[in-house]
């Protein structure tokens, strides 16, 4: 009724301050539900963890949450083994991320040279980086399987009973070889989108100038890339101090704690029969703040590079 | 210092040429001006000579000695790119140093060439910016400073003023001319603009169409030119090119004008007694306007000059091209004190010495036989 009163246009006056108000009301109506969604599923448990982080609160328990000032801080940095679930994830972190970025960097280079299936092989090597954690742990799972798994295959252990069983003899570096496949793709992608905006140009003047390959690499390829490569390496090591599905997948933080990592320890502290949220709040909110401590550090540099 | 010689270099892109076999000897010392419209292969032949693009055909020498096949980095040249082309990373300093350190030598030398190469171009100011930061013109002095700090062989540019505008190209223009006087280094300077060829080359090379049209002084190419694409080419406006009917010794031309052909051309003409369509072209400044003249036309236009008028004269007499290719208006330039109303009778005769004949055919010009 209202409708086809304005479109008959009697009063124009009207029509302008009703369109008015409906813009504003489909404003909101298009924010509200994500804002309603990130209060509910951010905003709250944010805050509400950093209250049960200063409080002795078990979930499966009856007790309502006791305030214990800094009590869960205290006794987790006290307790040698998230020191050594802090090693691991370091160790890893390292690791995987120093592979992942010389892995894909080189084969961004590759991927860079002007060839016929190019593009085709550009696709198959970010597969793997679409694929889900949990189901790559599992395949991998099997790929290690020191019966059957392909792998020892591949490096040349044709004897089963001679070759390494790799997630129990090196579970380590069987993660980091998984997250290494996985994730070199992206490193790869990102460095590429870098070297392909490097205007050929550029090369052609490093060529007039007499410049070695070795050196138009070093003062031409890289600090053009740089930007790129570091935010790739800043995104792949919050990844990593994150690490939990592809471990859960692989090893479930086994064998004993060697894969243990800060947040598959945070996990069993939940869910593994210790049930204890206050503590596991207290030690997500360390996470938290060592990857904001790190990530700064990079962001810092980061913004050093672009000034310079 | 280097002579540059290609024989017979050719360039294809798939089927089609960009540059067809030419042959051009840039001798040392000398300032080529490379000039032709967009797309006729200039920045092919230019890339070609520094070895940045593989020949199809043909040899290329430098001081002699066969470089087709050797990269641009094992020729000694400097190139200057269109657009400059500087390292965007580093700062200015070191994208001039940056020749030098590639070639490993010592740090105390370095410093003195670029010192020298900053005073030449003046930008001792701006060594710790970096090229995003610069001005255009910046950026252009920027480039030629690290082309020359290197003191290569020949120096190849590439429109190099391509991207400055009007009153900036005209400085910088200057700039080069005098760099070049002064370092007297071999130069092949491409550029569409015949302006500039004119005003800075020792020669210049005609290009069109993938084909080089006519080599010679700017002098040659301007009273001198090889053919129809030359003669319309170079000057603005171009040379005025009036078709005609040879009858006797005089020129029937088109629009109805008869036009006595001077008596040292007359040999020369009788001798195409087989043919008799011509193609007539003179300079504005061949005209000279006068009531006995033998040309006859309608002022069509006139613009002023400062120190002469333009006029656009209708050789058939019409104040409207007639658009069937029938109409000829030519320039003529006349005393800048006369005024003359648009629409009124104008005469004029030409200067013998300055009149050149046309081969409508093969497009050529008709050389004057020298009897003796
Ligand atoms: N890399 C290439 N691949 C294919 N065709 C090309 C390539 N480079 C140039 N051409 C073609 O060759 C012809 C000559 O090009 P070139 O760049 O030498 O012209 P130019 O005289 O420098 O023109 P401009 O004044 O526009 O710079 C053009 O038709 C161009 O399209
Ligand atoms: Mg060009």
């Amino acid at each position: 009724m209202t409708t086809s009163e304005a479109v008959a246009g009697g009063e124009p006056l009207r029509i302008k301050a009703r369109r008015q108000i409906n813009d504003r009301a489909i404003q909101q109506l298009f924010i509200m539900p994500t804002l309603v969604l990130l209060i509910l599923w951010n905003v709250f448990p944010l805050f509400y963890s950093l209250f049960l982080s200063f409080t002795q609160y078990s979930h499966s328990g009856k007790a309502p949450p006791v305030w214990i000032g800094t009590g869960n801080f205290d006794a987790l940095l006290n307790d040698p083994k998230i020191w050594a679930a802090f090693a691991v994830t370091g160790r890893y972190a390292l690791l995987s991320v120093l592979s992942q970025t010389l892995i894909g960097f080189g084969l961004a280079l590759l991927l860079r040279a002007k060839f016929k299936a190019n593009g085709l092989l550009t696709t198959l090597i970010l597969i793997p980086m679409m694929l889900s954690p949990v189901i790559v742990g599992m395949f991998w799972r099997l790929i290690f399987n020191p019966l059957m798994g392909i792998f020892n295959y591949m490096i040349g252990f044709w004897n089963p009973t001679t070759a390494p069983i790799w997630l129990k003899d090196h579970a380590l570096i069987s993660v980091v070889i998984v997250d290494v496949w996985m994730w070199s793709p992206f490193v790869m992608l990102l460095c590429l989108s870098g070297l392909k905006a490097i205007p050929d140009y550029i090369y052609e003047a490093a060529e007039i100038d007499r410049a070695s390959p070795w050196r138009q690499f070093w003062r031409i390829t890289l600090p053009h890339v740089a930007p790129l490569l570091l935010l790739a390496v800043l995104f792949r090591t919050i990844e990593a101090f994150k690490a939990f599905d592809l471990v859960m997948g692989l090893t479930g933080g086994g064998p004993g704690n060697v894969t243990e990592t800060v947040s598959v320890a945070l996990y069993r502290m939940v869910f593994q029969g210790q049930a204890r949220t206050g503590m596991a709040s207290a030690l997500a909110y360390v996470v938290l703040i060592v990857i904001i401590a790190v990530s700064n550090v990079y962001i810092w540099y980061l913004n050093k590079m672009k000034e310079a | 210092m280097a002579e540059i010689e290609l024989r017979q270099v050719a360039k294809k892109f798939g089927d089609l040429w960009a540059v067809k076999p030419m042959d051009l000897t840039i001798y040392d010392g000398e300032f080529v001006a490379l000039l032709g419209p967009s797309g006729c292969g200039k920045t092919t032949t230019l890339r070609m000579i520094s070895g940045l693009e593989a020949v199809t055909e043909g040899r290329i020498f430098i001081n002699g000695k066969d470089v087709t096949w050797l990269s641009a980095s094992q020729r000694d040249i400097a190139f200057v790119f269109q657009f400059f082309a500087l390292y965007p990373q580093m700062t200015v300093r070191q994208n001039i140093a940056f020749p030098l350190e590639s070639q490993g030598m010592k740090r105390a030398e370095i410093n003195q060439r670029v010192a020298e190469v900053v005073k030449l171009l003046e930008i001792g100011h701006l060594l710790q910016r970096k090229p995003p930061a610069l001005s255009g013109g910046d950026k252009q002095r920027v480039a030629l400073a690290r082309s020359l700090v290197r003191k290569p062989a020949c120096f190849l540019m590439d429109e190099p003023l391509g991207a400055l505008d009007a009153e900036f190209r005209e400085v910088m223009r200057a700039e080069i001319k005098r760099l070049h006087l002064a370092q007297h280094a071999t130069t092949v300077y491409v550029t569409h603009d015949q302006v500039e060829a004119m005003a800075m080359g020792d020669r210049i090379v005609v290009m069109s169409a993938a084909e080089v049209q006519q080599i010679g002084t700017p002098a040659q190419v301007y009273h001198d030119p090889a053919n129809l694409f030359v003669a319309n080419f170079i000057g603005s406006p171009g040379m005025n090119l009036v078709p005609g009917k040879y009858v006797g010794d005089e020129v029937h031309l088109r629009g109805g004008s008869v036009y006595p052909t001077p008596p040292a051309w007359r040999p020369t003409l009788a001798a195409r007694w087989q043919r008799d369509d011509v193609i007539v072209g003179f300079r504005p400044e061949a005209a000279q306007v006068s009531e006995t003249g033998a040309i006859r036309g309608m002022v069509y236009a006139s613009d002023l000059h400062g120190s002469y008028t333009m006029l656009h004269v209708s050789l058939n007499g019409e104040l409207r091209p007639n658009g069937n290719g029938e109409d000829t208006i030519v320039h003529i330039r006349a005393r800048r004190d006369v005024h003359y109303v648009i629409g009124s009778l104008v005469r004029f005769d030409l200067n013998p010495e300055m009149v050149r004949f046309f081969d409508p055919e093969s497009e050529k010009a008709i050389a004057k036989e020298v009897r003796g």
